[in-house]
């Protein structure tokens, strides 16, 4: 069991010396003492509690979009569209939130808030979802296509709809919004981190053990894997994809609770942008696990802090750098260890049936292997 | 409604066509070699970047296109290692490289130009004659050496695919791994070639994108390499025809841009922008279920 959970573990220890490594060389072709500026990195996260507040802050939405992008992966499907899911229902979120009224208590508000955001994001998978499951359309072309419709959308709402020059939403009713996590530990006072951090985290855990032990979540899973065996199964493998999908997309769009309820009061356009690329990293990193997931989070949050904290020096971009290399280092990482372990993947032996998109079956396990 | 049919609009249409048409061109190279790419918006991008950092460098936009072919070589190349040595998720890896050229060229414009949105102007190729007229628009978009490159690759790209040596070999891998590998061909090598081929052309698109603008701004590609994918899809794999359809889709958007100012007025306003994209979903949803894709797309010679 131990040596399994270390075997497990190598490729994320391999990723992330690889990543510091980087880190370093990128400091130091910025002309920078390598070790300084990990110093600097770790003092403005890991050094106070404001940072690790900050860190913390960075996690949440990240916990959201890591997780939208495993439960659509566990049906061997690629949700890239979690950035346009997000902005739309983060939009349509703070709008509601803004029209409640002020004296609605939040056990009310917030459910109705976050109920509208998680519809809007859904709604938002379900062109992708639709096309993939009815006509055999690769979700990625048109998730991308998706996210740069609602790019146009977001502003042409603002100046034509709502008729507003600022390209921000009223302030929201005080019921919706999720109080600061300073208010129980006040060392991390000034920093952003609010209780969408623990709402997170708790939705982290119960929608993986739902995937595990519920009887459509395990479907979800099977059809990932072989979904012909599915069909012959009896199945309705169009309907569990659409299913993963749509989950998939009302989960990315709970992070607006870490960004418009939690942090800002309103929706700004821009508000939880990258979020939803740095999920894929999140996905890639957790393995499959909740609490892989939460860790990665945490860890890629650090990255984003650190990357401020060391901005007037090495361009905060760097960490972007880090995080698309991470994803290639961790992929590697596996496969090697796998390999020199003896660990055989799962070859598919028979031919498979022309079957209706690019992206070869058993896309959900080999993708994170 | 003059301005439609106009020597000016068939300029811009060309114009707007070819960066498409260079990235879905790429797509066919590597995925009949059956290596799924959807790292063609990073090529793009990547090209485009590196196109105008040694044109500003070095003030030849000679040296700026090699430099930008060299660079999509290399990113192609690096995709094909890891697929096809390092046996990563294809997807996987593609959504890295778009990553890694997005989050890359920002830092790069950080560094270089100590900007978050675009570099300074630069010169680029100008043959052909001046004036505002459309003919001599066309004459200007038609004398562009990147042009010229791109056309040759759309020219060439069909007729070395079915009729040569290599060619075969690029479709055998795609087709059939296993069968191509049993006859004594080097699977794995054919398709690092057929990526090198695939990241050139692609990244030519990128340069003629930098190039037409004369700068570099962050995020330009602007989903051109997932249009020029689903052009790909719905010409089933056929040079020609993604080709053919990279035209319609400059046609489509020039007649947006055309249409603009009207259009601004009204309510629809500024959701004209994502006309190409609408269009795309609407050509993907209604196009016969794909038809043509190589049956070894995605799959090894060896477990």
């Amino acid at each position: 069991m131990n040596d399994k959970r270390a075997r497990a573990l190598l490729p994320i220890v391999l990723a992330i010396a690889g990543g510091i490594l980087l880190f370093n060389l990128i400091a130091f072709a910025f002309g920078q003492a390598p070790a300084s500026a990990l110093r600097l990195a770790f003092e403005g996260t890991w050094g106070t509690p404001y940072g690790l507040g900050q860190v913390l802050f960075k996690a949440t939405p990240l916990l959201f979009t890591g997780l939208a992008f495993e439960v659509a992966l566990r049906a061997g499907l690629f949700n890239i569209g979690a950035e346009g899911q997000l902005a739309l229902a983060s939009l349509v979120g703070a709008l509601v939130a803004a029209k409640l009224p002020a004296s609605l208590p939040m056990p009310i508000a917030l459910p109705i808030v976050l109920a509208s955001a998680a519809a809007v994001g859904a709604l938002v998978a379900f062109i992708p979802a639709i096309l993939r499951a009815r006509r055999g359309v690769h979700e990625i072309i048109t998730a991308i296509m998706v996210n740069r419709i609602v790019d146009a959308i977001l502003p042409w709402t603002f100046s034509t709809v709502l008729g507003s020059t600022s390209l921000r939403t009223a302030d929201i009713a005080p019921g919706a919004a999720l109080p600061r996590l300073d208010r129980v530990v006040p060392s991390f006072a000034g920093s952003a981190a609010s209780f969408a951090f623990p709402l997170a985290v708790v939705i982290v855990f119960a929608a993986m053990s739902a995937l595990d032990r519920t009887r459509p979540g395990r479907e979800i899973r099977w059809v990932g894997l072989r979904p012909e065996a599915c069909r012959a199964e009896g199945i309705d493998v169009e309907r569990r994809m659409l299913l993963a999908m749509l989950l998939s997309g009302a989960l990315a769009a709970l992070a607006v609770s870490s960004t418009a309820l939690g942090y800002k009061g309103y929706y700004e356009l821009g508000l939880g942008a990258g979020a939803g690329w740095s999920g894929i990293a999140v996905a890639m990193l957790g393995r499959g696990k909740a609490i892989g997931i939460v860790l990665a989070a945490i860890f890629l949050g650090t990255l984003e802090q650190a990357g401020l904290a060391v901005n007037a020096r090495v361009p905060k971009e760097a960490m972007d750098v880090l995080e698309a290399t991470l994803i290639v280092l961790v992929a590697v990482a596996s496969r090697v260890a796998s390999r020199t372990t003896g660990v055989v993947q799962s070859a598919d032996p028979e031919p498979e049936p022309p079957c209706d998109k690019p992206a070869p079956t058993p896309a959900s396990e080999e993708a994170r292997s | 409604m003059s301005s439609i049919f106009s020597l000016t609009m068939l300029a811009e249409s060309i114009r707007i066509a070819v960066p498409y048409a260079c990235a879905a061109i790429g797509g066919v190279w590597a995925e009949r070699a059956g290596v799924i790419q959807i790292g063609l918006e990073g090529i793009l991008l990547t090209g485009a970047f590196t196109a105008v950092a040694v044109t500003h460098a070095t003030h030849s936009p000679t040296l700026g296109l090699v430099a930008a072919i060299g660079a999509g070589i290399t990113l192609s190349l690096g995709h094909g290692q890891l697929t096809e040595r390092a046996r990563v998720h294809a997807v996987i890896s593609g959504i890295a490289l778009n990553l890694l050229a997005l989050a890359a060229t920002r830092m790069g414009l950080r560094a270089l130009y100590d900007s978050a949105s675009n570099s300074p102007g630069i010169e680029a190729f100008r043959f052909g004659p001046t004036g505002a007229t459309g003919g001599a628009m066309l004459l200007r978009v038609l004398a562009d050496p990147v042009f010229f490159c791109a056309l040759a690759a759309v020219a060439a790209t069909p007729f070395v695919l079915r009729n040569t040596r290599f060619g075969l070999r690029v479709r055998a891998a795609g087709e059939n791994p296993v069968a191509a590998a049993s006859v004594g061909i080097s699977v794995t090598r054919v398709r690092l070639a057929a990526l090198a081929v695939s990241g050139a052309i692609c990244a030519l698109g990128g340069a003629h994108l930098a190039y037409d603008q004369q700068r570099f701004e962050s995020g330009m590609s602007a989903g051109r390499g997932f249009i020029a994918l689903a052009a790909v899809v719905v010409s089933g794999w056929r040079a020609g025809r993604a080709a053919l359809a990279c035209l319609v889709f400059g046609v489509l958007e020039a007649l947006q841009i055309v249409l603009q100012d009207e259009v601004r007025k009204t309510a629809i306003g500024d959701l004209i922008q994502t006309l190409p994209y609408v269009a795309t979903l609407l050509v993907l949803a209604l196009a016969p279920r794909r038809a043509g894709a190589p049956e070894g797309l995605g799959k090894h010679a060896a477990p």
